[in-house]
């Protein structure tokens, strides 16, 4: 009895040790941003051509990146999310590859839940702000600070129980 | 034979597009194309995880094939290339991590866990020599008869 003890106590820990690899989810790579300054960009907008936007602009406020594209089937996925964070925070849609034409009929056919959106025509932005999936979320804190990254459609349980609460706890930060 | 050459050349016709989709790099120096492949076969593709930059044909791939290619023409260092991909997206682009306090499990893990086996291993064989059989007689008779070949009779 006692000589079987040891190898089924190690068989069972490898199983739950495999169960373990197997459900983490491979594409979760954490951003090596969260904790870091917002990198840098200088982009016009789209939806009001005189103006431009940087990072710098917005500090003193928690405002969120979102990544996204006409082409990308997921995007059109977490609109009602996206729309329902704008309520709560500035939202600047990063529009990565895109055309403007099909980018606003996108826009028209799903909805706008962005404050401002800003074409990424040749894919720079993105790749400084390490962006290898669409859509991505980057939540920046007042001081500009990356303080939150989703790849992926945001599901609304991440909404509710993760994103809306750093919200409020970044509103209530100090400048 | 007039007929058969002109399907070849229209054979030829179907290849062009095949050449044009390979990406050409064109480098100064053989020692710059050499660190070119050496980088990109060391850097991984984000996008298909199990593949490097090399020979992965995703579009953000190729990008940072490009982005790799003209810091390499100017003049940039290896480090510096590599700087700028574990800046943007982490140790995880690198195929051998580096060596820090968050990785040690995973570099010495492997040799711990040798060393585990071998001590077990040790004590195990240590334990089957010390132990001591005990036959008593009629055991030993038996056991005379069969190697005796009494036994079968």
């Amino acid at each position: 009895m006692n000589r079987y003890v040891i190898p089924i106590a190690i068989f069972a820990v490898l199983v739950v040790l495999l169960g373990v690899g197997l459900t983490i989810n491979p594409r979760n790579v954490p951003s090596p941003f969260i904790g870091k300054p917002a990198p840098h960009f200088d982009l016009i907008s789209m939806d009001f051509p005189d103006q431009r936007m940087t990072p710098q602009k917005l500090l003193g406020r928690p405002w969120v990146l979102n990544v996204f594209a006409s082409w990308c089937p997921t995007c059109g996925d977490e609109v009602p999310q996206v729309s329902e964070l704008s309520r709560h925070v500035l939202i600047i849609g990063l529009n990565k590859e895109d055309e403007e034409a099909k980018a606003k009929a996108w826009l028209q056919q799903h909805g706008n839940p962005y404050a401002m959106i800003l074409p990424d025509k040749d894919g720079k932005v993105s790749i400084d702000w390490g962006v290898y999936a669409v859509p991505e979320t980057f939540i920046i804190d007042k001081k500009g600070i990356v303080r939150y990254k989703y790849l992926g459609a945001i599901p609304d349980q991440e909404l509710r129980n993760k994103i809306l609460p750093l919200i409020q706890e970044l509103m209530a930060e100090p400048a | 034979m007039m007929r058969f050459l002109i399907l070849f050349s229209l054979l030829l016709t179907f290849v062009v597009p095949v050449h044009a989709g390979i990406e050409v790099h064109k480098f100064t120096t053989p020692e710059q194309e050499a660190r070119f492949k050496k980088l990109t076969e060391e850097l991984r593709c984000l996008v298909c995880q199990n593949q490097n930059l090399a020979d992965s044909t995703a579009p953000l791939a190729k990008q940072l094939r490009e982005d790799a290619y003209e810091m390499i023409r100017n003049g940039k260092s290896d480090k510096e290339v590599i700087d700028f991909m574990v800046q943007r997206y982490g140790d995880f682009v690198l195929y051998s991590p580096p060596l820090k306090p968050t990785t040690y499990v995973l570099w010495i893990g492997p040799f711990v866990l040798l060393l585990l086996a071998v001590i077990i291993l040790q004590l195990i064989i240590r334990r089957s020599r010390n132990k001591t059989v005990t036959i008593d007689n009629n055991e030993f008779e038996k056991a005379r008869k069969l190697l005796a070949g009494e036994d079968e009779k």
